[in-house]
């Protein structure tokens, strides 16, 4: 069973329970094993980094130091604690007096980051670790015909890391065909959703919203998958500020890609948190 | 042994009056062993300074001479050839820096003073040590070899022809002509590009002093300035050029047709036997040997079978025929290419379907291609109601090419002309970065253009998209672009977008400069001797580089350098034989072990290894003087000429006078 230091972060405990456990879920059935991290602390989102630049580096370097401890890689299922993570590990490899000063800090806890450790997004351990090639041979109810919006989401491949494909990559529809559904082409699929904006301008953040719904149901969804809570919530939460607004009737269920993984591996619903979303996600009962 | 050594301190004026102080050189130089004579004067590079040298040469015997003055970039040529006038070889002089290197770099009169003493003795000390070089003759073969038929290469082939020297012209595609060939109409005149072109290709295809092999590529150069030894492989077009009359019934006859990839750019087609225009010159077709039912199948034969000529003119059979030819000097003319576009996703080129490079539009244009000239979106039918042209697309981009492709700003205003002449009531919308029109009649076009309603964003265009946010865009393709002379983004639906991408070397041009052992740049386009000076020149003698191959530029530019790397073939060809610079290494093979270190330190490739013999030898002819050999070998059996063990120790010791503690034997005395 390959392990991973798991940080499952602030909102899958609350809001997002269902993306913690489709993720344990799915991973299991894959012979992964998320260890959650012990102790861990939030990962500064995105307001920290702009109210104190240095604290929200040593409050992310905790993390990657309490991971450290078991030699595991870091594996982040939303993209703001996983973008988070990558560039403060990223940032202390480039700078020895940076990590210097963060780890003089972490001392008081008793934690030293060396750096050794990876940090992955945790659709990066389905496709490179468990392999496409693996997940199709597990599959044993493919989403036959199901349309389904892959939405990356702007914090995925942003910024840049490694020379990968920013502007239109294909692996998470990789992966949507792996499960036997059918890839929904649309143009918006790696714009902003708003992310934070939506509690500090809504109106700006409820258009960028709205036309990601427009966009996905102009081409015929039937699903908008997401790698990220925030992603998530605002497409799904906001769907009916958005009709009210813009006089839509859009009713477009928003699940988590291990959700949907998790059914087609033929994990039962109520294990993967289908059944408390917002929008509801009727649809998917053909699945079960 | 004793020399007799002239020393002449010259003032510059007060550019080193001023700081140094020369009475005192000239008088202290004089006191030094060897030295038969030393003088300051004013201006020793003035006729009356060089005539004090040539005297002094047969009035006082002098046997070496030394000028401190300025750099030898100046005036070395100047003084070696005084030299010569009065007898003496002018390899027998060394020139000291006491300008660039002391008088202009520092207000400390006492340095500069002592520094110029250290210097001049520098040059006396080494001086003695020198050789009576002489220049090595080189015969020029009068044949020339062009590689790259398009304007740049026939401008320079048809210039040589007329001066009465033998060309050959060598073409990789069937016809000669590249790309100005594809193009309709060429700014700023909007001459039919096609019109002004054939017939300098037709005067090319019937000059009986050009050789000219299309469908043939260069396979391997072998010597080196006035004689280098080419093999040309002349693929088999399966057509014999003795007996076919191009009248065409075999294309006529031809039942395949495929996309025509490289001509018409994707956009039009042509058949498996074809001529790549209907102006080719030559005029024989070639068969596309991949797509033919009968090389793939052994069907058909169809244009065997209507082949009217006796004998019959294709020639299934037909082999590469392998080529060697003498010649004196290459030209290389080998052009560019089109960045490819696709790599700047954002802008859609082959996902949304009327987004069209600007090769695309030529074609579209042009009145003999695929649209007969009329501009229509992909379906192939419908008029465009607009038109965006982006500019800058690959083209001074860090992410991708940093430099300026010069010639779109103009391609893209004409492209505006176009559309605005055809389709009157389009819109149409240029976003540019800045509006480079320096050329003759070029601000005169732009101006044109401003009044002739061309709407004009000055904006990097961020993203082509077919996605709407209103209903106005909807079935349209959205520019979205900064208008950073109003401040605002703007969202503006189009039909159909060009794209200009940047002119870049062609993907092959490294190996290329390697078959004929010179450079290319950081972007790949071929290295010209100095960029200001010598832009058509490279580092290897005989090889010139003429054209968008050396970098981005119009038809008036490319017609220009092909002119000028004529000429200077020209005058080569005339003296009949050339004095090459004597600074050259050589081995000692006697005392050579064979260890071939030197064979590939050379970036010449000028040292060949003789397996019989088991020694290295340099090529005197392709070797440049840099060195790198006799530092290299282990031995130290290896001389550069003009730069020995013995000159080069004797300087040091020169410079470093004043800290001597007693007199040094120079190493090998």
């Amino acid at each position: 069973m390959k392990q991973f230091a798991y940080y499952p972060g602030c909102s899958l405990e609350s809001l997002s329970v269902s993306y913690d456990q489709s993720a344990l879920e799915s991973a299991k059935a894959l012979d992964i094993e998320l260890k959650e991290i012990i102790d861990w602390n939030c990962c500064g989102a995105t307001s920290y980094f702009h109210a104190d630049e240095l604290l929200a580096y040593t409050l992310v370097a905790r993390n990657l130091a309490i991971a450290e401890m078991d030699g595991l890689d870091f594996v982040a299922p939303c993209s703001g604690c996983y973008k988070n993570a990558y560039f403060t590990n990223q940032y202390l490899k480039e700078d020895p007096d940076l990590a210097d000063h963060i780890n003089y800090a972490l001392e008081a806890d008793n934690l030293h980051l060396e750096g050794k450790l990876s940090v992955k997004h945790l659709i990066e351990v389905f496709i490179d670790d468990v392999g496409l090639e693996s997940i199709k041979e597990k599959v044993n109810h493919p989403l036959k015909d199901l349309r389904v919006a892959a939405y990356y989401g702007c914090q995925l491949v942003r910024p840049r890391k490694d020379g990968e494909n920013v502007e239109d990559p294909q692996f998470f529809e990789d992966l949507i065909s792996a499960i036997g559904a059918e890839n929904v082409n649309y143009g918006n699929k790696m714009r902003c959703c708003g992310g934070s904006l939506i509690m500090t301008n809504r109106a700006a953040a409820l258009d960028m919203v709205y036309q990601l719904l427009l966009d996905a149901d102009k081409n015929q969804t039937d699903v908008i998958a997401t790698i990220c809570p925030l992603c998530n919530v605002n497409l799904e939460a906001y769907q009916s500020q958005v009709n009210q607004e813009y006089k839509s009737k859009f009713k477009i269920p928003v699940m988590y890609f291990t959700q949907l993984l998790g059914l087609a591996l033929g994990i039962e619903p109520d294990r993967l948190g289908i059944g408390k979303e917002l929008v509801s996600a009727r649809i998917l009962k053909q699945f079960e | 042994m004793t020399e007799k050594v002239g020393v002449y301190i010259c003032h510059c004026g007060t550019n080193i009056a001023k700081t140094v102080d020369v009475v005192d050189v000239a008088t202290w130089a004089g006191e030094q062993p060897n030295v038969e004579i030393a003088r300051e004067y004013k201006f020793m590079c003035s006729s009356l300074g060089q005539d004090l040298i040539e005297e002094d040469i047969k009035e006082k015997g002098l046997t070496r001479v030394v000028v401190a003055s300025c750099s030898p970039h100046m005036h070395e040529k100047t003084f070696r050839t005084a030299c010569e006038r009065g007898g003496l070889n002018p390899f027998f002089f060394e020139m000291a820096n006491i300008r660039e290197h002391d008088s202009w770099t520092t207000d400390d009169k006492e340095a500069a003073t002592q520094k110029a003493k250290a210097l001049t003795f520098a040059a006396v000390e080494r001086v003695i040590h020198h050789q009576p070089l002489e220049p090595i003759p080189v015969d020029i073969n009068s044949n020339t070899l062009v590689v790259g038929g398009g304007i740049a290469g026939i401008s320079a082939a048809l210039e040589l022809a007329d001066a009465g020297y033998h060309v050959y012209l060598v073409e990789r595609e069937p016809s000669i002509g590249g790309h100005m060939a594809q193009l309709d109409k060429t700014f700023p005149t909007l001459d039919c590009s096609a019109c002004i072109l054939t017939p300098k290709m037709v005067d090319v295809g019937q000059h009986p002093n050009i050789t000219l092999l299309t469908y043939s590529e260069v396979e391997a150069v072998e010597g080196y300035l006035g004689t280098y030894t080419v093999t040309v492989r002349k693929k088999a077009r399966y057509v014999d050029e003795e007996h076919c009359t191009g009248c065409g019934i075999c294309i006529e006859k031809c039942p395949f047709k495929v996309i025509d990839n490289v001509f018409e750019a994707g956009l039009g087609e042509r058949k498996v036997i074809y001529r790549p225009f209907p102006q080719s010159v030559p005029k024989y077709p070639v068969i596309d040997t991949e797509n033919c039912v009968y090389f793939q199948r052994g069907k058909c034969k169809a244009c065997q079978l209507f082949c009217p000529t006796e004998p019959n003119s294709i020639d299934f059979e037909q082999e590469d025929q392998i080529i060697q030819m003498e010649v004196g000097n290459i030209i290389l003319a080998t052009g560019y290419d089109l960045f490819d576009v696709g790599k700047i996703p954002q802008y859609g080129y082959g996902k949304l379907a009327n987004v069209f490079t600007s090769l695309e539009f030529e074609r579209m244009v042009n009145a003999s291609g695929p649209t007969d000239g009329k501009i229509v979106m992909r379906d192939m039918e419908t008029p465009p109601k607009s038109v965006a042209i982006v500019h800058c697309v690959g083209s001074r981009d860090e992410n991708y090419h940093k430099y300026c492709s010069k010639v779109c700003c103009m391609y893209s205003l004409k492209f505006a002309h176009l559309v605005h002449e055809r389709i009157p009531e389009a819109e149409v919308y240029n976003c540019y970065i800045d509006m480079r029109t320096p050329g003759k009649g070029y601000e005169e076009f732009y101006d044109r253009l401003l009044e002739e309603g061309t709407h004009f964003i000055r904006g990097k265009v961020a993203e082509i998209t077919d996605v709407a946010r209103i209903p106005q865009e909807e079935g349209k393709l959205v520019v979205q672009v900064a208008d950073t002379l109003i401040g605002k983004q703007r969202r503006i639906p189009v039909d159909m977008v060009i794209l200009s991408p940047a002119m870049e070397a062609k993907p092959d041009s490294r190996e290329v400069s390697q078959l004929f052992k010179m450079g290319c740049d950081f972007d790949g386009f071929f290295v010209e001797r100095h960029p200001k000076l010598d832009p058509v020149a490279t580092m290897t003698e005989g090889i010139y580089v003429v054209g968008a191959c050396q970098g981005p530029k119009d038809v008036p530019e490319s017609v220009a350098q092909g002119a000028a790397a004529a000429a200077r073939v020209a005058s080569l060809i005339s003296r009949g034989t050339v004095m090459m610079e004597p600074v050259r290494a050589s081995i000692n093979q006697e005392e050579c072990s064979g260890c071939r270190i030197c064979n590939n330190m050379c970036p010449y490739n000028a040292i060949i290894f003789h397996e019989d013999r088991q020694v290295s030898e340099v090529i005197t002819a392709l070797c440049q003087g840099c060195g790198t050999c006799v530092a290299a070998c282990p031995s130290g059996i290896i001389t550069g000429a003009h730069f020995t063990n013995d000159q080069l120790f004797s300087q040091i010791e020169g410079i470093l006078w004043d800290v001597r503690t007693e007199s040094e034997l120079v190493p090998g005395d």
